[in-house]
């Protein structure tokens, strides 16, 4: 390990650790927002199938939960690029 | 060398890059989306007939559809007052992310930070002024910060949290939103363009090029959609925060 770390020039670590930091930072944001949307898009399905006069509503509903939901998903986003080494 | 994979700073509000006067590629863009939003409202709206036709079914069908789906199902009859706002919103917004597809311009110009933010700052402002206008300062403070049935053991944490949800996260999150969608489509288009044209040049492979390039065409249909669908979400929820000021739960 302390001859690979001597091995390696000034910075390359930095900057491979930089990148391992941000797609852990956007990985690790997009996992619950994932599960969040599949419960809001198959909740909403399920409603316009039991009741199909009412898909208007539900449709845009839906579209506002996704986008709460997927703001959390867009900060992680944001964020792993804000993330310098 | 800006490769448009960085962050842009908050500088980037008051430092208009380079160009002839400071006018960049993002400023041609927005000036393009208000022309065009200006054009469908003026000229369609000049000469009104009873059957339309040309420009003012454009107007008509995009006053209608921001009427019906999103004044009448967040606010009610006492939200048509800022129709007009809302409809420009809607149509400046999409015209301003529509460029990312169109060929030779092919750069939505809400992936820098600075437009969004000024949106959502109006927004922040129209919300905050409506709720103060119709409640009262001190009431509005207590009816957007203090849910009711709170124990009160817990209250001053709610206090704060509500706080920051009410006067940061809410601006903050609509106009990341908007950005973050754009960029990311932005990105994603960039990618396969990259990778089919390097690829083609480079060393062809009966595998890669056509599958990038497939993937190219399909996300671009995507992002007509991801478009149109970030200037209707942005509208609504706009709409949404100042139809929770305009009615606050008691």
């Amino acid at each position: 390990m302390l001859r690979f770390l001597a091995e390696t020039g000034a910075g390359e670590l930095e900057a491979g650790l930089t990148a391992v930091g941000r797609g852990i930072v956007y990985g690790g944001a997009a996992i619950g927002p994932g599960i969040g949307i599949g419960l809001v898009v198959g909740n909403a399905i399920e409603a316009m199938a039991r009741q199909p006069e009412s898909a208007g509503t539900v449709r845009t509903t839906m579209f506002l939960g996704i986008a709460f939901t997927e703001a959390l998903a867009l900060f992680g986003f944001v964020l792993s690029f804000i993330v310098t080494g | 060398m800006t490769l448009g994979l960085e962050f842009p700073p908050i500088s980037h509000l008051i430092v208009w890059g380079t160009g002839p006067g400071g006018v960049n590629k993002v400023a041609v863009i927005y000036m393009f989306a208000a022309f065009m939003t200006l054009l469908i409202f003026v000229v369609g709206g000049a000469k009104q007939k009873l059957v339309p036709s040309g420009l003012q079914n454009i107007a008509e069908v995009g006053v209608d559809f921001v009427r019906n789906q999103v004044v009448m199902q967040t606010m009610g009859v006492d939200g048509l007052r800022f129709l007009p706002y809302l409809t420009c919103l809607f149509f400046f917004i999409f015209f301003s992310n529509i460029t990312e597809v169109i060929p030779f311009v092919q750069f939505p110009a809400n992936s820098r930070m600075a437009m969004p933010m000024v949106f959502a700052l109006i927004t922040w402002v129209l919300y905050n002024a409506v709720g103060v206008v119709k409640q009262g300062p001190i009431h509005y403070l207590k009816n957007s910060t203090v849910p009711p049935g709170v124990p009160k053991a817990i209250l001053p944490l709610v206090f704060i949290i509500e706080i920051v949800s009410h006067f940061l996260v809410k601006p903050f999150s609509l106009a990341v939103r908007l950005f973050a969608n754009m960029l990311a489509g932005h990105l994603i288009l960039v990618t396969f363009g990259v990778i089919c044209a390097s690829t083609w040049a480079l060393a062809p492979s009966i595998v890669i090029t056509p599958f990038s390039f497939l993937m190219l065409v399909a996300m671009t249909g995507f992002e007509v959609l991801v478009g149109f669908l970030q200037a209707f979400i942005f509208t609504i929820l706009t709409a949404v925060y100042i139809g929770s000021t305009l009615h606050p739960e008691h």
